[in-house]
């Protein structure tokens, strides 16, 4: 009995003395803050994260753009005699001449030549006022990059398509996915935007300084010196 | 689970820690930091060129002598670069930092965009835009009042040189207007002209076969700061085999002399007297050309003239050059004098050049001859690697002019300069005289008007102050300057050319070539600003004036002028920009000599040499008087020059001034060297503020210690301390034009002061 009133003496006296603090503190039972409660709380805020980070910000990043004229490049193709080069062309001094001009679609397409609604719109709104074409680059590097064409395809003799991929094919342009910060397309950094993986066959290859610095430690064992780009 | 407001604080906390760890884990954070960097690249207030097809266009570069030419990349209608033109004779594809950042002249803030006329104070920078009709009117109105008054002769031009076409223009303008002083500034070129007329008695110019030579023995030439064409340098030095060597020798280890086989350093001013010395061991080894000096010289031993006088011959001469006594004057130990003369004498091509640092300085004639006898001692004259005579541009020549009596009566006038006179009879122009000659008349100024034309006298003129004062009794002064320069911002008028890359120009061989060139300058874009080709506006103002002025002028515009005086060459000229004139089978004769003789003189024997005792001297060493007492400026001050700054009429352009170290300027201020010798026995330690004096004025400097200028001189950069120009160059360092004095050379008048003496406190 000792022992128990012992105990429940001690309990006795040591009982109130939270209720007291509780009571005196703020006068109702508290919440506290649980393990779980963090737990659930941070992983809210992880998945959360996770999800906006992998599928909204790339959402959010990129604005998607049609070109000025569905071009179909497969039409093309099937018409010239020489390829890629019939349009994209390199001029005597080595310079490439990129995406054609007006002039060199004038020759083919002064009036319209079907009645594609694509083409009756290009001789409309450009041909007819004389007026280039927007074109949406894909390929386009800041100024500060200097891209030969012709040390590649000419010194090198790579194919359009390891880079640029089946473009020649297509049949209607691709949406152009225009990242909001840099204006520079979606194609530079590469379709995936954790950068891992290759692209699927056909598609065209990422075109950041990396990827290039990569190539070329393949290709020639050296990754190339900074003026070789940035002059 | 309970949320109030006590844990939401902690959830809170935890749904940001889960977020930052997840999001760690996308892509989000490295994609965003990549970005926004491109993003800062991008800013739209950051000027881009607008986006075209990339062409070139080629011209030459104008921005000074050098005439190297150039291939303009253009984006578009927009040029973006300036490269070297790689098939140019002059600079085959080598270009300096001026000629590259030449689009700075361009587009940069230093232009002039209006015909202006001064409403403040000189120099105030009050202006008031007119028409090109209201400028041209004023100054036609001027110089028609002045002849009206029969004082043409009062009407000065002063232009940046005599090269070209728009100088003879404007001389044949001075000429039926009435006045001989067509004033410019003189170079090495006419020191050496006038040693070469002496020696040779032909007119042209100096020109170094400096690829071909082997040894190329440099007195003090900044072959790499800016001396010659600097595009022709800058190929040299970069296509150099290792078998070439350069021996330069300075006072200042410059960027020339650090990239030479040797830098021999000597006392400043006595390159002269080393010269002789070296001559004198090549005649007493016996080490020179027998075959030459026999045949083709004359004066080498002494002779006697037909009334019998003996006249002391050159080997005579250098006899008291012993390396012993040159040892003393230029410092430089007695074994090295001789084995460089030595090693001089052996190679199969050996070359001497001269003109100190940029060559702008023309030194004395003495010198001049005695550098020149180090190469007909070799008989290096006429020779791949030696030196060749350029002859003189010809022109087509133009209408007979029709002179009235005020015209002839002007013309019969002196030059206010002296040059051609009794005194100076070789000397053409002696710019560096203009300001004392001014200052010492009392009263009226004999210049009462003054055209400005490709020059900036006013910072370019030694002792700036003197400069100013004479400027300011001329009454009427007009710039025709691109750029607000220090003597536009002090004219009345400026009636704005064309910059560099608008204009039309002509560039004869530039100094030092061995072989004739004629470039053409053609403008590769249109004038950005409602300015007009100084040519042109001179033909507008002689047909205002109307009458035999007028009539001298039958051409509609300078361009038909340019084309009518280049004759045969300007179609080919317009197609490739560039010709080259092979030597006239004649002139170029190996060793033909135009003098009294017949040979190569050693002693000239016209009695042209009227600044020495005997008029028959042969050239000895004088050392120029530098201004200043020894015992109050115990130092020497000496300019130098660099390539990254040009001490010229067209001022540095931001980018050059923007490569100059930090040990040459600090914001403001400029640093001298001066070795730790010196620094020691001055209590100056590096970076210390000081006061630099000599007789001409003050300035306020930092201190550069420097192992590589002799002890007792300091070393002052020329190309600084510019008062106009925009804030890119405006109050940046200290002009050594405001610090040095000119000083005569007695036998030609020409500016010989390399330095001054001057004292360095602590500030």
């Amino acid at each position: 009995m000792s022992s128990t009133d012992h105990h429940h003496t001690h309990s006795a006296k040591a009982a109130p003395d939270p209720d007291h603090h509780e009571s005196g503190a703020s006068g109702s039972q508290p919440a506290k803050s649980s393990g779980w409660g963090v737990f659930l709380f941070f992983m809210i805020g992880f998945v959360g994260s996770l999800i906006s980070g992998w599928i909204l910000f790339p959402e959010l990043l990129y604005s998607k753009k049609s070109q000025p004229i569905d071009f179909n490049h497969s039409v093309h193709l099937d018409l010239v005699d020489d390829g890629c080069n019939s349009c994209h062309f390199f001029e005597e001094d080595g310079s490439f001449t990129g995406m054609p001009d007006l002039s060199k679609c004038v020759d083919c397409h002064e009036s319209a030549q079907t009645d594609d609604p694509e083409e009756i719109k290009f001789v409309d709104e450009y041909v007819t006022p004389g007026i280039e074409v927007p074109w949406l680059n894909h390929s386009k590097q800041p100024d500060c990059v200097f891209f030969s064409h012709s040390a590649h395809v000419m010194g090198a003799g790579m194919s359009c398509e390891s880079c640029h991929g089946d473009i020649g094919t297509s049949e209607h342009t691709r949406v152009y996915e225009e990242n909001r910060l840099t204006g520079y397309s979606r194609d530079i950094w590469g379709h995936s935007i954790s950068r891992l993986g290759k692209p699927e066959p056909g598609d065209p290859l990422p075109m950041k300084m990396n990827d290039c610095a990569k190539c070329h430690e393949e290709e020639t064992g050296h990754k190339g010196a900074c003026f070789q780009c940035h002059k | 689970m309970k949320i109030d407001r006590r844990n939401f604080l902690t959830y809170t906390t935890a749904a940001v820690l889960g977020g930052a760890a997840g999001s760690m884990l996308t892509p989000a954070p490295w994609k965003l930091m990549d970005d926004v960097s491109i993003w800062t690249q991008n800013w739209p207030w950051t000027p881009v060129p607008e986006a075209g097809p990339v062409t070139h266009k080629q011209s030459a570069c104008t921005l000074c002598p050098g005439g190297c030419g150039i291939n303009v990349r253009f984006v578009g209608t927009r040029p973006v670069k300036i490269e070297g033109l790689k098939d140019h004779p002059v600079n085959k594809g080598s270009l300096c930092p001026m000629g590259l950042s030449g689009l700075q002249y361009v587009y940069g803030p230093d232009r002039v965009g209006s015909p202006l006329k001064r409403e403040g104070k000189r120099g105030e920078g009050k202006w008031k835009k007119i028409t090109w009709n209201e400028a041209l009117t004023a100054v036609t109105d001027k110089l028609a009042s002045l002849r009206k008054s029969e004082n043409p002769q009062s009407l000065a031009c002063i232009t940046g040189s005599s090269r070209g076409t728009l100088p003879s223009l404007i001389g044949r303008f001075l000429t039926v207007y009435g006045s001989p002083n067509l004033l410019r500034p003189a170079t090495v070129q006419d020191a050496n002209e006038q040693a070469l007329f002496l020696t040779q008695g032909k007119q042209g110019t100096l020109g170094f076969d400096i690829e071909n030579a082997d040894f190329i023995l440099s007195f003090g030439s900044g072959i790499l700061d800016g001396w010659g064409s600097p595009g022709r340098m800058f190929r040299l030095f970069g296509t150099r085999k290792s078998e070439q060597r350069i021996i330069q020798i300075e006072p200042r280890l410059s960027n020339t002399a650090a990239k030479a086989s040797r830098w021999i350093g000597i006392n400043p001013g006595t390159e002269g007297a080393l010269a002789l010395g070296l001559a004198h061991v090549i005649i007493k080894e016996s080490l020179y050309n027998k075959n030459f000096i026999e045949k083709f010289t004359f004066g080498f031993n002494d002779w006697t003239d037909d009334a019998g006088i003996t006249h002391t011959g050159f080997a005579t001469l250098v006899e008291a050059y012993s390396p012993e006594k040159v040892s003393q004057i230029t410092g430089i130990p007695k074994p090295l004098i001789e084995s460089l003369a030595r090693e001089f004498a052996a190679s199969p091509r050996p070359l001497a050049i001269n003109g100190r640092g940029q060559g702008t300085l023309p030194g004395s004639i003495d010198e001049s001859l005695a550098m020149q006898s180090l190469n007909a001692l070799t008989g290096n004259i006429n020779q791949i690697g030696g030196i060749y005579i350029v002859p003189e541009q010809t022109y087509a020549k133009w209408p007979d002019l029709g002179m009235d009596a005020t015209a002839s009566k002007g013309m019969q006038q002196p030059r206010i300069d002296g040059a051609g006179s009794d005194q100076f009879p070789n000397t053409r122009s002696l710019l560096n005289r203009l300001p004392g000659l001014i200052n010492s008349v009392k009263g009226d100024s004999p210049v009462q008007a003054l055209l400005v034309v490709d020059a900036n006298p006013m910072y370019t003129l030694p002792d700036t102050a003197a400069t100013r004062k004479a400027f300011d009794k001329i009454p009427f002064i007009v710039s025709f300057s691109s750029y607000m320069d220090e003597t536009a911002a002090y004219a009345d008028y400026i009636l704005p050319d064309h910059a560099n890359l608008e204009r039309y120009q002509d560039i004869p061989t530039p100094a030092g070539m061995a072989h004739q060139t004629i470039t053409l300058a053609t403008p590769v874009i249109e004038p950005l600003y409602d300015t007009k080709h100084t040519g042109d506006a001179l033909i507008h103002i002689a047909k205002s004036l109307g009458g035999f002025v007028e009539e001298a002028f039958p051409w509609d515009d300078y361009e038909t002028f340019l084309a009518d005086t280049l004759q045969d060459h300007w179609s080919d000229l317009k197609e490739k920009g560039v010709i080259e004139i092979s030597p006239d089978s004649k002139d170029s004769a190996v060793l033909s000599f135009n003098t009294a003789s017949a040979k190569y003189e050693f002693c000239p024997a016209a009695a042209t040499r009227q600044g020495s005792k005997d008029s028959n001297a042969p050239s000895a060493y004088t050392p120029a008087a530098i201004e200043g007492d020894e015992k109050r400026f115990s130092l020497l001050l000496v300019p130098y020059d660099s390539i990254r700054l040009s001490g010229e009429q067209i001022a540095n352009s931001p980018f050059m001034t923007k490569t100059v170290e930090a040990t040459v300027l600090k914001k403001q201020m400029t640093l001298v060297e001066i070795n730790p010798k010196t620094a020691k026995t001055l209590a100056l330690k590096e970076g210390s503020k000081a006061v630099l004096t000599t007789p001409k004025g003050k300035a306020s400097v930092i201190v550069h210690l420097y192992e590589g200028i002799m002890p007792g001189l300091i070393a002052l950069p020329r190309g600084l301390g510019h008062t106009a120009y925009s804030e890119f160059l405006a109050g940046k360092g200290t002009n050594t034009n405001d610090l040095i004095g000119s000083v005569e050379d007695p036998a030609s008048g020409f500016d010989m002061a390399w330095g001054i003496r001057a004292q360095l406190s602590k500030a």
